[in-house]
């Protein structure tokens, strides 16, 4: 079979798989969150944890149930790392350095996994097992609560409740990613990735050297990094480790389940309004802008344009010979599209053109699918936007879903979309007006600019994923990149749920002739122009002194 | 507990939640899946190693260097790929390196570096590239020419004066003083060759494609993603299949055998890309021997 065709099927047995599954796991994801049921062993976790399950929030509270977890979250991961040398498993390393600990412990809090230390050399499996990966799970189910309760907000009428955020979370992770991420660790394990409590084997070559043979509890926590968009990797090469993902089974896989709830959660979106069309329309925004930046990005790493590309004969460079070109172009997209940031290649030494696809993904904002939960509700606010632009141009109040867009409403969703641009923009402007944050870049010229764009891209939209090249372990990047990945998470997360607040309190508007139908592909269209437009309009100044300089010129 | 503000009474409960969950993901979770991976599939989770004589010698999945103590490749072995890990698992780390990354910053003759050895100067990842083909062509006796390479394995790169209009000056800046420049002159003017410590970073750069092709398959001269890739390309084993046949004294079809034995192909037919397992490989052909 020719490459070119195998990486075609590789493409389309994902999409086949993602269709299948949607349904389901949509329909799933809808009980989950609507039940009113609580499982025995919810109950008793209720009880334990003092909180009420049946009492309903209103957005404020909400909000604040959302900071008062994240922030806890962050002082215990921070404490975590710090104390690590006292713990058990702890591999004999010492405490993470306070900056380091500082910015892993917001990364991976705010479902970013931005990682300025190398896991083989710096995290002990305590860490990695029960403070890492615990927050693969919770921040995951964070995302999905806040899409959940912005949809409440669409759905309900003349109420100030937004559901409860302790049992949001809880049932995210419990009956979500758990289960899930079970039979996915069995499955990774069964086909090579390892799963032990050792330190490190050392082991005679066949050459006559040695080499230290790590261990540690790689499958549990690679499925969660991928099934909650998470992307913090074990070992410092992530999915392109072999005991991350030993084969191109594993590397499909994976690809798979860093987009299976993503694109289920428009399904239960539809069905939450009580009316399907609605999920597949926002499915379709996804879709359309997914597909097109899955087929672009693969086929430019396989056309291999540049000059040592040309060289070697193919952008191999930072590539396994096991995942192939094709495949690795593949999970670079499915990863920036999403908010996954795990990477089984290296963007840093894609070509300059494939390597810009990777930014202009996350710089879309995460909503092609984008996050387990952050991509619904931010592309439900992409919505919002387009009928209030449509509304302009024909002149009527615009609404979406029975609710009235009016001007509260619209400032909530302005300020959701600027809050990433400016941090991204502002960040990297600071780092390169400095001669000392310009020294951490690792190759010159225009591909040193997008080294830095790329770090506050990734940071600022919670992806995660890196250029690596840039020394990012330096007090200053730690502490600038910690507060993008706070200010990126929480700001957008308190406006969605203002905007839901609002929307919640609403008498719901008949629908009359002059209404614009938004289950249409008309509508479909539309805003996808307005993502791709608004990206355009806000990036392509940066992009043009960066990877378009380096790629055409 | 009633009588707290309720901000207080909020965090408090935040931190018993997170501490139940993390019982339940980060101990009871893992620990499941490690008892279930250790008794169903041990070998695996244990991280797939391959024995030598009841010694493990590595994992399957993980590569190594074939190289001996003086750096120099073991010609009785198939050689890996190129590491910027030097297959060190501590370490794993890919060469992060750009596309367009062509220009050396040669090595200052009695310079020193920041550690107060030689001073290395930095090679650019063509050179590297032209550098690993010259080598490898060296070894199993193949062109090592490539696009964009000189004769003496650093990249073709010109940098041209001034970056804007005719050119009055251009030195080929990856070739040290007193190497022949690989052109003799570019659009009229005479090319130098480059001078050790001099910026040409004003200039144009201008990349010359020449008229070579390539011998040496394109996994051979570049660094892998995970710096352990466990594989190479079938071509690249095709091209050390001679050479080793040769050191062991067996003929070349039993070492093609080997190849195909060791050889793994896509997934389902169509994930992944053939690959050709490196280790298993060489223990294979020890195992010949014995």
């Amino acid at each position: 079979m020719s490459q070119a065709l195998a990486g075609i099927l590789f493409i389309g047995s994902l999409l086949v798989a993602l269709v299948v599954t949607h349904r389901p796991l949509g329909d799933y994801l809808y009980r989950v969150y609507t039940g009113t049921r609580h499982l025995a062993a919810e109950r008793v976790f209720y009880r334990l944890a003092g909180v009420q399950p049946d009492a309903e929030q209103r957005w404020s509270v909400y909000a604040r149930s959302v900071l008062a977890f994240s922030a806890v979250s962050i002082l215990f991961l921070y404490a975590f790392q710090r104390l690590q040398d006292r713990l058990l498993l702890s591999l004999g390393f010492p405490p993470v350095p306070g900056h380091i600990a500082w910015n892993t412990a917001v990364s991976f809090v705010t479902n970013t996994n931005w990682q300025a230390y190398s896991g083989e050399s710096t995290m002990g499996h305590l860490v990695q097992m029960a403070g890492l990966a615990v927050q693969n799970f919770v921040s995951a189910a964070v995302g999905m609560a806040v899409a959940i309760a912005l949809v409440r907000g669409l759905a309900r009428n003349r109420t100030e409740n937004l559901g409860n955020f302790w049992v949001d979370l809880v049932r995210g992770t419990v009956r979500v990613l758990l289960p899930i991420a079970f039979v996915g660790a069995i499955v990774l394990v069964a086909s090579g990735v390892i799963q032990n409590l050792s330190g490190v084997h050392e082991v005679a070559t066949l050459a006559g050297g040695t080499q230290g043979v790590t261990g540690g509890p790689v499958a549990s926590q690679e499925i969660i990094k991928e099934l909650g968009n998470n992307g913090g990797g074990f070992y410092n090469t992530n999915s392109a480790h072999p005991f991350e993902n030993p084969n191109g089974w594993t590397n499909w896989f994976q690809i798979f389940a860093i987009l299976v709830l993503p694109f289920a959660m428009p399904r239960a979106f539809g069905r939450m309004v009580g009316d399907r069309r609605q999920g597949y329309a926002i499915a379709a925004v996804m879709g359309v802008l997914a597909l097109a930046s899955v087929v672009v990005l693969t086929a430019l790493e396989v056309a291999h344009h540049g000059t040592v590309p040309q060289a070697v004969g193919a952008a191999l460079e930072g590539k396994d010979v096991r995942f192939g070109v094709a495949n690795s172009g593949t999970f670079a997209a499915a990863t920036t599209l999403t908010s996954t940031g795990a990477v089984d290649s290296f963007h840093d030494s894609f070509t300059a053109l494939g390597g810009m696809v990777t930014m202009v993904n996350m710089m879309l904002g995460e909503v092609a699918p984008g996050g387990v939960g952050a991509g619904l509700y931010g592309m439900l606010v992409l919505a919002v936007i387009t009928v209030f632009v449509a509304g302009l141009m024909v002149g009527r109040t615009p609404e979406y879903l029975g609710k009235k867009i009016g001007s509260r409403e619209i400032k909530l969703a302005s300020l959701y979309f600027l809050t990433t641009p400016a941090l991204v923009l502002f960040g990297t402007a600071l780092a390169m007006g400095s001669a000392e944050q310009r020294a951490s870049m690792l190759n010159g010229g225009p591909h040193g600019l997008s080294e830095v764009l790329y770090a506050f891209t990734s940071a600022s939209n919670n992806n995660g994923s890196a250029f690596a090249g840039l020394t990012v372990n330096t007090p200053w990047y730690d502490t600038v990149l910690g507060l993008c990945m706070a200010f990126g998470r929480f700001l957008p997360i308190i406006f969605v749920l203002g905007l839901a607040g609002s929307l919640a309190r609403q008498a719901p508007v008949p629908a009359s002739a002059g209404t614009l139908p938004t289950h249409r592909p008309q509508f479909v269209g539309m805003v996808v122009g307005v993502t791709v437009i608004l990206v355009a309009l806000t990036f392509l100044p940066a992009l043009a002194l960066g990877p378009l300089a380096e790629g055409i010129l | 507990m009633e009588r707290l503000p309720s901000w207080m009474r909020r965090h408090l409960a935040a931190l018993r939640v997170l501490l139940i969950l993390t019982v339940v993901t980060g101990a009871v979770y893992p620990l499941v899946i490690t008892g279930i991976a250790q008794g169903l599939f041990s070998g695996k989770a244990g991280g797939s190693l391959l024995q030598k004589d009841g010694k493990d010698v590595g994992s399957s999945l993980v590569g190594q260097s074939f190289a001996g103590a003086d750096g120099a490749p073991v010609r009785k072995y198939f050689q890996s790929r190129p590491s910027a890990a030097g297959y060190d698992m501590s370490a794993t780390a890919a060469s992060n390196l750009g596309p367009e990354d062509v220009v050396d910053t040669l090595p200052v003759p009695g310079a020193k570096d920041a550690e107060g050895g030689p001073d290395t100067g930095k090679q650019s990842l063509l050179t590297q590239v032209c550098a690993r083909s010259r080598d490898i062509g060296a070894l199993e006796g193949v062109s090592g020419a490539r696009p964009y390479c000189t004769a003496d394995g650093v990249g073709a790169v010109l940098k041209v004066f001034p970056a804007v209009g005719a050119p009055v000056r251009a030195v080929s800046v990856n070739q040290a003083c007193p190497a022949a420049p690989f052109v003799a002159g570019y659009q009229g003017v005479k090319v130098e060759c480059g001078k050790p410590g001099e910026d040409y970073a004003k200039g144009r750069t201008v990349t010359v494609r020449g008229t070579a092709t390539a011998a040496v398959p394109a996994d051979a001269v570049t660094a892998s993603g995970s710096g352990l890739d466990p594989d190479i390309s079938i071509a690249y084993a095709d091209l050390q299949a001679a050479r080793v046949a040769r050191e062991r004294g067996i003929t070349p079809a039993q070492v093609r055998t080997l190849i195909r034995d060791n050889t793994t192909g896509r997934a389902l037919g169509f994930m992944g890309e053939p690959a050709v397992n490196v280790l298993r490989l060489n223990l294979a052909l020890d195992r010949l021997r014995g």
